[in-house]
């Protein structure tokens, strides 16, 4: 990995939320960090591993691990930080409910970067919910220099009141650049381990007084929170009291600059005694919030006010001034001088020479399909190949699998398999194979190893030999990995060799046994092709039959009667059309462009 | 100079919008400005369309131009243009790729590319569409396809020439400097 550490001391620096974040860990003596990646949240350890060497920063196998493993350096004393997207936070719920009971030693932020208009995810899911369940403190920033900010004045909180802290930021945060002031790091001494039995291990007797001791922490931080400048007024013109928080205060002051608000950056506890006191002040209250109505149920169901919010502000989907601009002063709308034109639009696709579209290909081909997963090859549920049905959350493609051979037997399942990638498999498939194996299933698991966590931008995993900064680390060995977990029949293919790919799907699914197929061939972001080879078509040969439009490359495009090959786009270290072309009109040549 | 500048770059994955959007940023900071950006990562790089959002000026608050709002809209490809052209304010100017790329849904057949050039004329768009890809051949380096634009669209922005490069001499590696910079200026002429 390249080294590029950053050493500036002071000044301003244009960042994105995750880097400020990642910054803000450094400057404030953060020991250790470790996140699975997820987006809108990857670039936060990957800015640690690049540019901060002196934070000691690791991929986890999933999110619950990484909180875990923090949870471990924050007891022995160490200033820690964790970072997942939204739905990670649901993998780490587990220890985050009991942490906040047992409190951190050293201070704990986790950030949670939720994704409101789901860019790339499953659901629109508002951790701010979340924090408030698990009883941790919820800090939301609405730019850069906040959310810097907020992981120093986190990890202060979270030493001083000993409680997590949730950093809630999301996609628009994580990937708008500001400008950040920057300081130097401020060292924290590691305290040291010393056991302490009634502070970390609940069971019941110790669990009634921590939970006791986390209602007295809520109630002393909302009073605190009211007179911390995380929590503001900003006096206006008082006929409207705006109560805002994160991305949408910055929507709120550009559309409706003179009305007063109330920002609010500690979102669990509210600061209750601020609250009233800018309801006192105003003549009437709306509540701007992207997602769940948050401050506005809690603020109406402490204080019985009358106020506007969710019938005006959309539920669904991510804000932006247009929308926020209608709900508060619809006569300043802009009138539109050009018009809104239907395009046809541009949803993503496997990348040309990605190892995932041969197995599409050929699970396509003999008409099958599968249940998928979280990562690129979800894509396999695109036309022309159609083979992907399912979705649910990481690692679900094998117990859904399960699922349906156990209400429709091995004849109803027809020729489903489950299609996960090696990352997601070592994140939470491994437990549902392990029960397939337990509970007798005979499906075939597909788990397509293209040795990177590729769909967040390409980072290693335990699969990979190489760890978040790049340095060599062990290799976890697949094929033993799932022998050791019972399962007999386990073979090896290259996706790319269509023949056998086609051949290992049509036997395994034919198989009244379970079996795990492993394509294995590296995706095309974690290497350099060596030749400038690149396919054409001799147009005396085409016959126009379109075999080589089902592969679903990008860089084959079809005019009038025959496929063209776009030089710019192919990928030399694939051959796949010269496969499934039947009158051998496809060829490699040397002709690729640099 | 007018308070805020909006500015979209837009496209499709993999062709240079980001580094378009930082060259954008680092000449507008130059030039003494607050700056956001924004956009967003994920699916969009799998061939998916690309957006970023530029805003500078004394004090900015949304990271996100609004519509009807933009001054200047940078299309690395000219359909990605025609999508976000609602955005244009009334004296906004769209500065175009004259590229097609198919999206994965014309390659298929489910979809058709549209005639862009008859509906920029029907709709009478203020475009200039850009020979950016022949400039960039003729200059050797298919990679420059961005700077070439950046080039094209700098005289409409208030930033000084000297700003712009340093801009580009700080993100682009030595060795690629001076056809950046060559790129940039065969750009800036089409308008000069």
């Amino acid at each position: 990995m390249r080294k590029k550490l950053n050493t500036v001391e002071e000044g301003t620096l244009l960042l994105s939320g995750n880097e400020a974040v990642a910054r803000g860990a450094w400057e404030y003596g953060v020991h250790f960090a470790a996140a699975y990646p997820g987006t809108p949240s990857t670039e936060i350890l990957e800015t640690i591993g690049e540019e901060y060497g002196e934070i000691d920063a690791q991929w986890a196998p999933n999110e619950k691990v990484g909180l875990e493993v923090i949870a471990g350096a924050s007891f022995a004393g160490a200033r820690v930080l964790s970072a997942m997207k939204h739905v990670g936070l649901n993998v780490a719920a587990d220890p985050l409910f009991t942490l906040s009971y047992i409190g951190a030693t050293g201070g704990i932020v986790i950030i949670s970067a939720d994704d409101p208009g789901m860019h790339s995810s499953q659901n629109e899911q508002d951790n701010r919910l979340m924090g408030k369940a698990a009883k941790v403190v919820v800090l939301e920033p609405s730019d850069s220099q906040e959310a810097k900010d907020m992981v120093g004045e986190g990890l202060r909180i979270s030493e001083e009141y000993d409680t997590p802290v949730m950093l809630r930021m999301t996609t628009r945060i994580c990937h708008s650049k500001s400008l950040v002031n920057v300081g130097p790091r401020r060292e924290v001494p590691v305290k040291g381990y010393k056991a302490d039995i009634r502070k970390r291990v609940p069971i019941p007797a110790h669990a009634r007084v921590m939970h006791s001791r986390v209602e007295r922490r809520l109630a002393e931080i909302s009073a605190w929170g009211a007179e911390s400048p995380l929590n503001r007024i900003e006096e206006g013109d008082t006929s409207i009291g705006i109560i805002t928080s994160g991305i949408s205060y910055q929507y709120v002051k550009e559309v409706y600059p003179e009305a007063s608000v109330l920002k609010i950056g500690i979102s669990n506890p509210l600061p209750w005694d601020l609250v009233e006191k800018f309801i006192g002040m105003v003549d009437r209250v709306v509540f701007v919030e992207e997602n769940e109505p948050h401050l506005e149920d809690s603020i109406k169901a402490r204080f019985l006010i009358e106020a506007r919010g969710k019938d005006i502000i959309p539920i669904e989907g991510e804000l932006n001034p247009e929308i926020v601009r209608k709900a508060l002063r619809p006569e300043t709308a802009k009138k539109l001088t050009w018009n809104d034109i239907q395009l046809p639009l541009r949803p993503p696709s496997l990348c040309p020479g990605c190892p995932h579209r041969g197995a599409f290909y050929c699970l396509s081909r003999i008409k099958g399909s599968s249940t998928g997963d979280i990562g690129c090859y979800t894509l396999g549920l695109m036309p022309p190949y159609n083979a992907l049905e399912t979705t649910v959350c990481m690692g679900a493609a094998i117990g859904v699998l399960s699922g349906i051979e156990n209400a429709v037997g091995r004849e109803g399942m027809g020729k489903l398999v489950a299609a996960i990638g090696e990352s997601t498999f070592v994140h939470s498939g491994i437990t549902g194979l392990i029960d397939m194996v337990y509970n007798g299933n005979t499906g075939t698991v597909m788990i397509m190893d293209n040795s990177l966590t590729a769909m967040t931008g390409g980072q290693h995993n335990p699969t990979t030999g190489r760890n978040l900064r790049g340095e060599e680390a062990p290799v976890l060995d697949l094929e033993e990995l799932v022998r050791a977990c019972g399962v007999s029949n386990v073979r090896v293919v290259d996706p790319h060799d269509l023949r056998e790919m086609e051949k290992a799907l049509k036997e395994e699914i034919e198989r009244d046994q379970l079996s795990v197929i492993i394509t294995r061939r590296p995706c095309i972001m974690s290497y350099r092709p060596g030749k400038r080879s690149v396919a054409s078509v001799d147009l005396e040969k085409c016959i126009g039959c379109r075999q080589c439009m089902n592969l679903g490359c990008p860089a084959i495009s079809w005019e009038e009667d025959h496929p063209e090959i776009s030089r710019l786009l192919c990928w030399p270290n694939c051959n796949m059309c010269v496969q499934v072309c039947p009158v051998d009109a496809i060829s490699k040549d040397m002709g690729g462009l640099e | 100079m007018k308070p805020v500048t909006n500015v979209i770059i837009c496209g499709t994955g993999g062709q240079g919008i980001l580094l378009a959007s930082e060259v954008l940023c680092a000449a507008a900071r130059a030039s003494g400005n607050d700056v956001k950006k924004s956009e967003v990562h994920g699916m969009a790089q799998r061939g998916g369309s690309v957006s970023s959002h530029v805003r500078f000026g004394e004090k900015i608050y949304s990271p996100l131009v609004e519509k009807g709002c933009a001054d200047l809209i940078l299309a690395m490809e000219k359909m990605e243009g025609l999508r976000w052209s609602s955005y244009l304010a009334p004296e906004g100017k769209l500065v175009a790729c004259d590229l097609r790329i198919n999206p994965m849904t014309v390659n298929t057949g489910l979809a058709e590319y549209p005639d862009v050039d008859g509906i920029m004329i029907e709709e009478e768009l203020p475009v200039s569409l850009i020979p950016a890809v022949e400039i960039a051949e003729e200059l050797g380096n298919m990679k420059v396809v961005n700077v070439v634009l950046i080039g094209a669209v700098s005289p409409h922005l208030p930033m000084e020439e000297a700003h712009w490069h340093e801009a580009i001499s700080h993100r682009v590696p030595a060795k690629y400097l001076e056809v950046n910079l060559e790129a940039f200026r065969r750009g800036r002429e089409l308008f000069g």
